[in-house]
């Protein structure tokens, strides 16, 4: 079976629900692009996920180990947290076909560690990268996006595995 | 996202997007997009299935790899273990996409960011 159109499913959808303005999804002729510089085992690999990621700690003893600044901006989380402390806090998907009980389903940190200590990948930096879905372009463009690469120079990065969910 | 995959592009970052919908990462457009055909929530493979899971992420990895040019797409191919009546029933009124309760958290959000901007704080 064809793969989901999702523009056109949407705006079906929204339109049935009252919405009468289809949203405008981002549309571009030119892509950039720029080649990996080394060999992958030698590369430093982030992670960046809109699956609204976030970690599970007892708000009594412990402060939240995820720093967020800013409404529903990008944000990090640290790495060296145990997977089953990690959880997702979107609505946005389709709760009838799966579930998010498994984070590695959509923000693949195991598979992260174990390409790192495999030797497949160089390292991955201290930190994974969270966001949100946006409906704002500009805010994305703007905002958003200019704090992931600040992110992704501070931590080093070589490349980045972006999941959007 | 697929607006911060070309964003990192364009400023040096090599990037690749896991995604489900082909369209609409295709649409914006990226360097290198890995389209998993399974339902929205789990573009890196079915819960619990490890297996699956490696072998969908080092896709990912060999395309930072071998990509040469933008747009690169590599499919998957592979096939969502329950078969693939999501893909007839997703956004359909038969299951509505939000539960009421899920719509209520949103408006509630919306609200507070209304907010937000009214105080100059956004």
């Amino acid at each position: 079976m064809e793969p989901v159109r999702y523009i056109d499913r949407t705006t079906d959808y929204y339109r049935s629900q009252g919405y009468d303005k289809a949203y405008a999804w981002a549309k571009n002729d030119a892509v950039p692009f720029t080649p990996l510089a080394k060999p992958l085992a030698q590369c430093r690999i982030g992670l960046l996920s809109t699956s609204e990621i976030a970690i599970r700690f007892d708000p009594a003893t412990e402060a939240n180990p995820i720093s967020e600044e800013g409404f529903r901006a990008v944000y990090e989380l640290p790495a060296d947290v145990p997977t089953e402390k990690f959880y997702s806090r979107t609505a946005s998907f389709d709760r009838y076909a799966t579930h998010l009980e498994d984070v590695n389903a959509f923000f693949p940190i195991d598979r992260l560690r174990e390409a790192a200590a495999s030797g497949r990948i160089g390292s991955i930096p201290p930190r994974f990268y969270g966001a949100y879905n946006n409906y704002s372009q500009r805010k994305v463009r703007e905002e958003e996006a200019p704090k992931a690469l600040g992110m992704a120079r501070a931590d080093a990065l070589d490349a980045a595995i972006l999941v959007p969910v | 996202m697929s607006l911060i995959a070309r964003h990192l592009e364009e400023n040096g970052i090599p990037t690749v997007v896991i995604g489900v919908a082909r369209d609409i990462v295709e649409s914006c457009g990226v360097a290198r997009f890995l389209f998993v055909d399974f339902p929205l929530g789990s573009p890196c493979g079915e819960p619990w299935n490890v297996a699956q899971q490696r072998e969908i992420f080092d896709m990912a990895l060999g395309l930072l790899e071998t990509a040469r040019a933008p747009r690169t797409t590599r499919e998957a191919g592979l096939s969502w273990s329950k078969g693939e009546d999501w893909k007839t029933l997703v956004f359909t009124e038969a299951q509505p996409y939000q539960s009421g309760e899920v719509q209520e958290a949103w408006l509630a959000r919306k609200e507070k960011y209304r907010q937000l901007r009214a105080e100059g704080k956004v």
